[in-house]
């Protein structure tokens, strides 16, 4: 009887857990599962895909057990005794072939997702992509517009439906750069230059920040995301230009310097070249950003 | 003249802000108030004589499990710790300690949990149980397995001292350069953390050599390979592992320190050192390693399982199979730990579909498990309380697991609470569970009466609410955007109240431990009760049920003759002859206090490089040489247990079955 009342009030108790996660979970932001953006959004359909898979696993597993377990517990004299009973080719060869299968599938989808949502490959559009170039220092962000001459420090802004390519080092320690709402994570490392290709599908601020530790400043590491219509970037990008603060080479020196916590920050700059000049400084004498150059 | 003296070691050293210095002060006063507690009972000279200087494994096993749980109430001591600040620390708050303290605690957390808990309760578990499982006396190099013991005692000492004097690593568990380069990490916090993995893992290495060669040489007669019981085969699986993997750690960390301490460029940014390098050789032993910890823990499952449910151990060969096939696999799985570094799509798809496959074999030894029970008559004991628990964490932390094998996916979660929850679901629900059912099981056999069921049970429950109400939230948090480490973060992102849940969780689970030492306790004063005078308190199949509890120091006085699995179980089929055997003088290795020398001087060293203290270094490594030596020189090494007293001890632990 004890042990009835415990069971149900452990139900009741499992339900109501559920219940308030699912309230307290309705009004927050699932960033991975909330995506904005054309990668973040082919990468929650493989979570989705690869959840459903495996509870092709998960539920037999979790009914054999509480059925096999209730069953043959020692109370129950009623169930069949087989002490001697280990060997079946037919029921091995099953779970040997049905996780083989499941793999197999999963194994194809990853195969193609691979080289889809590959970091490195360019995406497919009309829209010609907006080239960024993006510097990890101690501890904050710097992006740099190659093309458009400004930079600015924790913060990114983009047009919406533009196929952003961003470049990406550190002259810091390792670091990972990631906003979730429009895809996934790169490393961003000192001496080497890493490539990430994002686009976003609609207006708004979205969250970023590093993902891997790089000293004590590590958590202010965040900078906003704005995405927004290509008229209103330009304009931005021409308030940017007209910008008092010059992003020169010893102003990045200063920027450089270890910093918590560092303010939105927009300069323009004239000189180009400095993200090469940052991956380089980390290279043997007698290479390049390249490869190897010759004598 | 001081400073050159002793390196850089400075009054500095000791000085702290007050949560690390309450730390650091309550490990002295527990320290000294145990030494003061020995001293008072008079209990020294036994205690040296008796366990310290032992070479029997069943007491060195006992000493690594005691250890382990020391370790563990640090570990989870930091842990609360870590989740009160992640609880605390939002918006205009910062919480209750620093961002610099914040980060030592959890690389300390992820060292300590890893190397000196879970490493512990394995090599424990192994020193327990192995010897008496394949009907042995003792390991193959009784000695080097006091070294091990004493090794790991040593790199125990270091990471602790690092609590008193100066500071710990703050750059995570595995250190990953540039960050652990002196350039961004100038105290000696890196070198702590370095030596005392480095110690530890010659001692782990040297461990997995001495198991290896045991359960390839010194298995009862009859015992073929396909004989042998699963756990054993876990453990042969697991130190193969061992031996393949830690040589990767120790030159990893050399080459490091080399870095750090004689500026050489193997990992830096600049100088044609390639970090890149690092995080493949830290996970080309890190891999491996988490199979280390988890094989054996699967081993005492099948031990488990089969016990309980009083029937064979379902598809012996495809668990033997699959055993092997995890231990190949998980050496060209360790890309999947980075996949965002930028390798291209065929590579990171390789290592991902490779990474699936160990699915497989995992996924046929849970089916073979509960195909076990089939047809069993299931006992529900503690043992298999953690064992449910384990079927339940561990299916979905494989989910996750699976999910981030998929590259594509792993870039949304890489590096998130997502993957903190799910690696912990793994060593929690896997490995600690595995671990605490064994030393349930096997409890008996060393100290002869079983634990409290009650207390037993308590425990579980608090460990698997407490790890739900922990680790749900951080799978949440990961997919809300929120990476792992952080000491800090914006009151808009929403986080508060999940962390909230994490923390309470921690506390559950500290709960949960409160119960397992209680049920130490109470079982020690209950021992009377729950004495077991069989040998074999649970109706055994495999070996160590056959001999008296607690084993006697020989394990068995007559060499068993095996000629089937479930040895002791068939055996106990036929009827028994009651002709009293005819014994013999026993050969034993003498004990010897050399492996604490060894051990000790290894300390000195490293204590030494850590600080830069260049004639103490030069004084460990030649009091390290000096014992080796010493040792190597001399003859007479065993001890002989004559066969009166064999009879005598015999005849006693027959007289107590019989009164049973």
């Amino acid at each position: 009887m004890t042990r009835r009342v415990l069971a149900i009030v452990g139900i009741v108790l499992v339900l109501a857990v559920i219940a308030a996660v699912a309230v307290f979970l309705n009004g927050t932001n699932i960033a991975v599962l909330n995506p904005m953006g054309t990668i973040a959004t082919q990468e929650r359909q493989l979570i989705i895909f690869g959840t459903l898979l495996s509870v092709i696993i998960v539920v037999p597993v979790f009914a054999l057990t509480i059925g096999i377990a209730w069953h043959f517990r020692a109370g129950n004299t009623k169930a069949s005794y087989r002490p001697e009973w280990s060997n079946s080719r037919v029921y091995e060869g099953i779970w040997w072939a049905v996780p083989a299968v499941l793999i197999l599938i999963l194994s194809v989808v990853t195969w193609t997702s691979s080289h889809q949502l590959d970091p490195a490959r360019a995406l497919t559009s009309s829209v010609p992509p907006l080239k960024v170039q993006v510097i990890a220092l101690d501890w904050k962000w710097l992006f740099i517009y190659p093309e458009l001459g400004i930079a600015s420090v924790n913060y990114l802004q983009i047009p919406v439906g533009t196929p952003v390519e961003f470049q990406l080092t550190s002259d810091a320690p390792m670091n990972s750069f990631w906003i979730p709402q429009l895809g996934g994570q790169i490393y961003a490392m000192p001496g080497m230059s890493t490539q990430l290709h994002l686009m976003a599908d609609q207006v708004g601020d979205f969250h970023g920040s590093s993902a891997n530790i790089s000293g004590v400043g590590y958590a202010g590491m965040q900078f906003t995301t704005r995405a927004s219509s290509p008229a209103d970037f330009h304009d931005w990008v021409d308030s940017v230009r007209q910008s008092t603060s010059q992003l020169t080479r010893s102003q990045y020196d200063q920027l450089a310097e270890p910093s918590v916590n560092a303010p939105l920050t927009t300069y323009s700059m004239s000189q180009v070249g400095l993200y090469d000049e940052v991956m380089t400084k980390y290279m043997v004498p007698g290479m390049t950003a390249h490869g190897m150059v010759s004598p | 003249m001081i400073s050159s003296i002793l390196g850089k070691l400075t009054p500095d050293a000791f000085i702290h802000d007050p949560i690390t210095m309450g730390g650091a002060l309550s490990m002295v006063v527990i320290g000294l108030g145990l030494v003061a507690f020995i001293t008072y009972l008079k209990r020294w000279g036994w205690l040296w004589r008796e366990w310290l200087t032992s070479l029997d494994p069943k007491k060195i096993g006992v000493m690594y499990v005691v250890v382990a749980v020391v370790m563990l109430l640090r570990g989870i001591a930091d842990t609360m710790l870590l989740r009160a600040q992640q609880a605390s620390s939002v918006g205009a708050s910062h919480g209750i300690i620093s961002a610099d303290s914040f980060q030592q605690i959890f690389s300390a957390h992820g060292t300590i949990m890893i190397f000196f808990v879970a490493m512990g309760l394995m090599f424990g578990l192994i020193n327990l149980v192995v010897p008496l499982q394949i009907g042995a006396r003792d390991v193959a190099f009784p000695f080097l397995n006091s070294v091990s013991f004493w090794l790991y005692i040593a790199g125990f000492l270091l990471i602790n001292v690092s609590l008193v004097i100066g500071e710990f690593s703050a750059a995570g568990w595995l250190a990953y350069p540039p960050l652990s380069e002196l350039q961004f990490s100038p105290g000696v916090g890196a070198d702590y953390w370095l030596w005392s993995l480095q110690i530890a893992g010659v001692g782990s290495l040297l461990s997995g050599i001495n198991f290896f060669t045991t359960i390839l040489k010194m298995r009862a007669p009859g015992m073929t390979l396909m004989k042998m019981p699963m756990f054993v085969w876990s453990v042969l699986c697991s130190m193969t592992l061992v031996i393949f993997a830690f040589p990767i750690l120790t030159v990893t960390l050399a080459l490091l320190y080399l870095d750090r301490s004689m500026g050489m460029h193997f990992f830096t940014a600049g100088g044609g050192g390639n970090a890149m390098m690092y995080v493949n050789l830290i996970w080309a032993w890190g891999h491996p390693e988490v199979y280390i910890l988890i094989l054996p823990a699967f081993g005492v499952f099948s031990e488990i399982v089969a016990t309980f449910s009083r029937k064979r151990l379902f598809g012996y060969t495809s668990m033997v199979v699959a055993l092997i096939a995890i231990t190949f696999l998980s050496f060209i799985v360790w890309l999947h730990h980075f996949f965002t570094m930028g390798a291209g799509a065929d590579v990171n798809a390789f290592f991902g579909i490779m990474t699936m496959v160990i699915s497989i074999p995992t996924g046929v030894k849970v089916f073979n498990w509960l195909f076990t029970m089939y047809g069993g008559r299931i006992h529900f004991t503690t043992p298999m309380y953690w064992f449910f628990g384990f079927i339940a964490t561990f299916t979905l932390g494989g989910v996750a697991g699976v999910l981030m094998g998929v590259p594509a996916i792993d870039f949304q979660v890489h590096n998130t609470l997502f993957l903190v929850a799910h690696f912990h679901t793994m060593i929690i629900g896997g490995v600690v569970f595995g671990f605490f059912a064994g030393i349930t099981y096997w409890f008996p056999k060393i100290f002869g009466y079983t634990l409290n069921e009650r207390l037993g049970r308590y425990a579980f429950w608090c460990w698997l609410v407490g790890f739900l109400l922990a680790f749900v939230p951080l799978y949440i948090l990961g997919l809300m955007g929120a990476v792992r480490r952080l000491d800090h973060y914006d009151a808009s992102m929403g986080w508060q109240g999940l962390f909230i849940v994490a923390a309470i969780g921690v506390a559950t689970i500290g709960l949960g431990i409160a119960f397992q030492v209680l049920q130490f306790v109470v079982s020690f004063f209950q021992r009377r009760h729950h004495r077991d005078l069989t040998g074999d308190p649970w109706n055994g199949r495999t070996l160590e049920w056959a001999t008296s509890s607690p084993a006697p120091v020989y394990n068995f006085a007559i060499i068993p003759q095996v000629s089937t699995r479930d040895a002791f179980w068939e055996a106990k089929q036929q009827a028994k002859s009651s002709e009293p055997p005819s014994y013999e003088d026993i050969i034993m290795p003498k004990d010897s206090p050399l492996g604490i020398f060894i051990a000790g001087f290894a300390f000195v060293f490293g204590f030494a490089a850590v600080w830069h203290i260049g004639w103490l270094a030069v004084l460990g490594l030649v009091g390290l040489m000096v014992s080796i030596v010493f040792r190597m020189s001399q003859d007479n090494t065993d001890t002989v247990i004559p066969a009166a007293e064999v009879r005598r001890i015999e005849a006693e632990s027959r007289a107590r079955r019989l009164a049973a």
